[in-house]
Order: structure tokens, then sequence, then C-alpha cells
């Protein structure tokens, strides 16, 4: 299968949004849209899924509870109980209050750095990553819509040419 | 152009004829630029500040904290105050970018990204002050729960002090996060103009090789939306665990339920203070005058103001209270901290607290660039007295009258609270020559409903 993209420039958020939408209802297959910042609506112009992403910080958040609760219950209550003030300390759920405070961060500390570590991960952005958009200008003020080309360049591009494109490149894709 | 609408009564958040490229060129030209002689003469003189604190913090190690002014009865005094000011100053980069987000307030674009950048710069100054009053820094370790070769030796859950240890190293790492995922997509911008190589390697470096594509975006707005809702009650929880430090203890004058509350709102207050202080001097000088406006300027003095309200109601609500109680102690710790020796660090956080800010009130004021930056520094002065007159004042004359006793600093005390001010305007100074100060990649994508020129142009169509 041919690898061949064709890349079609805008210099407006509003125009690539009719022409993603217009590429879309002339079943072509967008393969990848790139903007310097996000324009809203994009995501479900293109189809793309809803993330799921928020749901993980969730279930971190609750890994996050848990390992709190567990970890003050060794450490407070089963391996070493001490008399603090005479605070109770050989039942948990009668020591707890003093716990919620940890318990809370530990929850906020799992959610929040494992969802971004997952998001980092799933988005491919790490130190030392290469950066892979098409041209340097789409983190500035260009838009990048990258169609897929099934056999169809001359179509295809004088497709294109009518969504208010300012700039047309042929390219493999790896 | 409809789906950029909104309500002609609303100002431009940026002003003047700005495209989005002329927004990448005006977030880029501090860094791409060189340096005048205004930034050298304030980071030479950071610096030294910065080093002197060294010295003094390698002294206290050296020799001990006797070097400092504490005593038996006044056990804790300028390290908490600072500490304390600092957290609190803390505040505002995750109310502004966390807090400000929930309520879909576009103004915080504009301040974001420095708010934040204030807000890790100066945690990490509160972080010091624990950590060099044990003493025996090299133990610092101790305060996390780490197995250990005495076996069971744990740390104690039940005490504030852990909290605060929890508390605060949390927030410090989250919100530097979510200042970093936020910086991707700028560093990328300029990762992507850069023309001298070791430039273009370095931000490479520091984007993490971002790119824009749909689904990251996607993505991206979704894990800045949760981080907002987990940075708003964290940044809440924070200043009312260091809040706990006192309000969980027996001292009277500290042993109040209003603590919490109180804290977070003087924590805003000083937070919001302090990014006044700082933006006022950065738009002029990087020419951000386009994005951080008057407008900006004028919604923080309004924050300034109510939460300066809400800290003068807890000042008068502890004073009702402590009369109330009837509590002889409790009475006598207030009456003291405001007719007693120190009654003019009580006046001066009274003056500067609960006044000033008053003086917001009108519009005049509110958006007189000098006027805000004088405001700005007297309630951090205010801010500062605040937790003095909390510490000092309710430590130095205890239940025993024989060990009654003032405190006043040592040139180390007052030498290490310099070198945090240095060292902080040292990590500020460096920010403001090498990021990009302002969250470009959000400014951006509110150009067309809120940028001068499409507004005009917009509201030009009803008439």
């Amino acid at each position: 299968m041919s690898n061949k993209v064709v890349q079609a420039m805008y210099n407006d958020d509003d125009i690539l949004m009719d022409a993603v939408k217009e590429v879309r209802a002339a079943k072509y297959h967008i393969e990848e849209v790139y903007t310097p910042f996000p324009v809203h609506g994009l995501d479900k112009a293109m189809g793309l899924k809803g993330t799921r992403i928020a749901i993980t910080a969730f279930m971190y958040g609750c890994v996050g509870l848990v390992f709190s609760v567990w970890m003050m219950n060794y450490m407070m209550i089963e391996d070493w109980p001490q008399d603090i003030g005479g605070k109770p300390s050989f039942s948990f759920i009668q020591n707890m209050p003093a716990f919620v405070p940890i318990m809370f961060e530990m929850t906020v500390f799992f959610a929040a750095h494992l969802m971004v570590i997952t998001f980092y991960m799933r988005s491919r952005l790490w130190p030392f990553k290469e950066a892979e958009n098409p041209d340097p200008r789409t983190t500035d003020d260009m838009f990048v819509m990258e169609v897929i080309v099934d056999g169809n360049e001359s179509e295809l591009i004088a497709f294109l040419e009518k969504t208010g494109t300012v700039e047309i490149k042929v390219t493999e894709k790896h | 152009m409809s789906s950029h609408y909104e309500a002609p009564i609303r100002r431009p958040l940026i002003v003047g004829d700005k495209s989005y490229h002329d927004i990448s060129v005006d977030v880029a030209a501090p860094v791409e630029g060189k340096a005048n002689k205004l930034w050298w003469t304030a980071f030479s003189v950071a610096l030294v500040a910065f080093l002197w604190g060294i010295g003094c913090i390698v002294y206290t190690i050296g020799t001990g904290i006797g070097v400092w002014g504490l005593n038996k009865t006044v056990g804790w005094a300028w390290d908490i105050t600072n500490f304390v000011w600092w957290v609190g100053i803390g505040h505002a980069g995750t109310l502004i970018s966390a807090v400000l987000l929930l309520f879909r307030q576009k103004w915080r674009m504009g301040i974001n990204r420095s708010a934040e950048a204030m807000t890790i710069f100066s945690v990490i100054q509160a972080g010091l002050f624990p950590v060099i009053h044990m003493g025996r820094v090299w133990n610092a370790h101790f305060v996390l729960p780490l197995p250990n070769q005495f076996g069971t030796l744990w740390t104690n859950f039940n005490s504030p002090l852990l909290w605060d240890v929890f508390a605060i190293s949390t927030y410090l790492s989250v919100s530097l996060v979510f200042w970093w995922t936020g910086l991707l997509p700028d560093f990328a911008m300029l990762r992507d103009r850069a023309i001298r190589p070791f430039q273009k390697k370095i931000y490479g470096l520091l984007s993490f090789g971002w790119t824009g594509r749909a689904k990251d975006w996607q993505r991206f707005e979704e894990v800045s939306l949760v981080l907002a809702g987990l940075a708003t009650p964290l940044v809440l929880s924070v200043h009312t665990i260091v809040s706990f430090d006192f309000a969980t203890s027996v001292i009277p004058g500290w042993h109040t339920t209003i603590f919490p509350p109180y804290f977070v709102a003087g924590a805003v207050f000083s937070g919001f203070a302090m990014v006044n202080t700082l933006l006022i001097i950065m738009r002029k000088v990087s020419n951000l005058e386009a994005y951080i406006t008057k407008q900006h300027i004028e919604l923080m003095n309004i924050v300034i103001m109510i939460t300066g309200s809400i800290v003068g109601c807890a000042y008068i609500t502890e004073l009702f209270i402590a009369w109330y109680s009837g509590v002889e102690y409790e009475q006598y710790a207030f009456l003291n901290r405001a007719t007693g020796p120190y009654w003019w660090a009580y006046l001066l956080m009274m003056s500067c607290n609960v006044f000033s800010p008053q003086f917001m009130w009108f519009k005049r004021l509110r958006t007189s660039i000098t006027f805000s930056f004088i405001i700005s520094i007297v309630v951090n002065i205010g801010m500062w007295f605040e937790r003095f007159v909390i510490i000092v004042t309710s430590l130095h004359r205890d239940y025993l009258p024989s060990s009654w006793t003032m405190f006043s600093p040592t040139f180390v005390d007052i030498g290490i609270f310099i070198g945090t001010i240095g060292f902080f305007f040292v990590l500020f100074l460096l920010y403001a020559r090498t990021f990009p100060v302002i969250a470009q990649a959000e400014v951006k994508s509110i150009l067309k409903a809120s940028g001068e020129k499409y507004k005009k142009l917009r509201d030009g169509n009803h008439e």
C-alpha cells in the first residue's frame, strides 16, 4: 500500500474547519490535522472518538486512595502502633480522621501524575523525541491537513484546491 | 465567525491589531532578543542576595540553629513566617490556572504561565525553611515514610507537620507537571522558530517533540481540565494543612477553627499581589502590554480587594471569638497581640491587609498601574507581618510570665530571608528570558473571540 499523502495547508482555523467537513463529506480519508492551538470542535469534525484519559485519571485516583489507606494502616496500626497524645492507635477506623489529609493528597498525587504520564505515553511525548510536524509553521500560524492518496492524486488535489488551501504538497509518509 | 461570538460588552483581552503570527513573534521576542542593562542589573542584585542567603544557610547548618534569634520561648519565628509567606504567594498560580479554568475565565490565559512559574519558584523557597529548620538537613529524608535500618520506625501520620510534607510536595510536583504540560506547545513554537542549532536542540528537548496533532490537542485539553479539577481542591487543601500546623496545637492564638479558610483567603490575597508586582514590570519590559492588559490588572485588583476583605473579616472574627469564648488565656493572647509590645506589627498588618485593599473600590485607583504596583508591594509586606504576628505574638508571652520574652532576628535570619527573595528573582528573571512567558497557544485560541480587531469587525456588523 502506498503511503502517499497530500498535505493541504490553511492559514485560518475557520477555513480549516470548513475544509475538514467538506473533505469528510466527499469521503476522503483524513490522516491527520496539525494545528498551532486547540481548534474547538475539530476532533468532532474529523470524527475522532472522545478521549478516555479522564477515566484513567479516576482509576489512578482510586489506586492512590487505596494505597494511602494500606500504607497508613500498615505503618500506624499493624506494624508499630504508638500512643501519640492518647489518640486511638489500635483501630484504623478510629484513627482515620487524622489520615484524611494524606488520603486526599495521595489520591490527587496518583491521579495527576499517572494521568500526565499516560498522556505523554499515548501521545508519544518525551524528552529527546523528534518532532514530526510536517512544517515548522504548524506551531505558529499554519494548519495542515493530511489526506491519504488512494490512487486518486490529481482528483484529490483538484478537490482540495477548492477548499481554501494556501499550499499543497504531496509527500511520502512513513 | 459565529463560533467565536463573545458579548460585545466584554472588553478585548488582546489589544491591538494582532494576527496569530504576531502572537508568536511577541511571545518569542524576549527569548530571541538580547537582555538589556536593566535585566542584568536586576539579575546581579538578585544573584548577590541569593549567594548571601546561601552563605547564611551554610553558616546555619555548620554551626546550628543557635545562630538564629530563636529562644526557648519563641521557638518558631522568621523561618516559619517565611515558609508560610512563600507558600501563600505560591497559591495564586494554581488558582489562576485551575480555578479560573473551571470557571471558564478567559482572562487567565494572558497571565497563567507566569503565575504558575511564580508558584513553583515560591514553593521552592517555602520548602527550604522547614528543611533548614531541622538543623540536621542530612536527615531530611526522615520525614518520608521510608523503610529503614531501624525496622519499624515510621513517620507519625497523626502529625499536621507530616501532612504538610505530603501537601507541599504534592502541590509542587502537580503544579510542575501542570505548568510543563501547558508549556509543551509553546516550547514547540520556539523550537520551530529557532535559527541557531543550540536553541533548536534545547527547545526540541523541552518540548518533548510536541507536534500539535488533533488527537494530541484533544487529550491536552482533557488533561488540562482534569488537572484543573484536581488542582482546585489541592490548592485549597495546601494552605488548609499549613494552617493545621497552628490550628491543631493548643497555643492560645493558634488554636482556632477559623484558620483554614482564613489562611486560604490570605494566601490568594498575597499571591495575587505578587503576580501583580511581577507582571506589571514584565508586561512593560517584555513589551507584552497587548496581552497583559489594564483589564487583567484591574481584575486581579478586584480579587485582591475581595480576599483582603475576607482576611479583614477573619481578623475581626478572631478578636470577637477570643472575647466571646470567655477563656482568659485566649483573651489575653489577642489583647497582647493588638496592644502588647508587638502592637506595631499588628497595626502594620491591619493597615496593609485590611485598609489598603479598600482603595480598590475606586475604579480610577484599581486601573492605575502605578497605584496597583504600590498596593501589591504593601500587601506583600502586610502578609509577611500577618504571619509574624500570628506566630511570634502567640508565643512570646506563654503561660509562665517568667519566660516571657521578645524575639529579635539575627543577621542570619535576615540573610536567609533576603537570600530566598534573591533566589526567587534569579529563577524568575531566568524564566522571563528563556521561557514563553505567555501561554501563546491558548491566547491564539481566544484571539478571534476576544481580540480587539475581531471584536470590532464582528460588533460592527450588528450596528
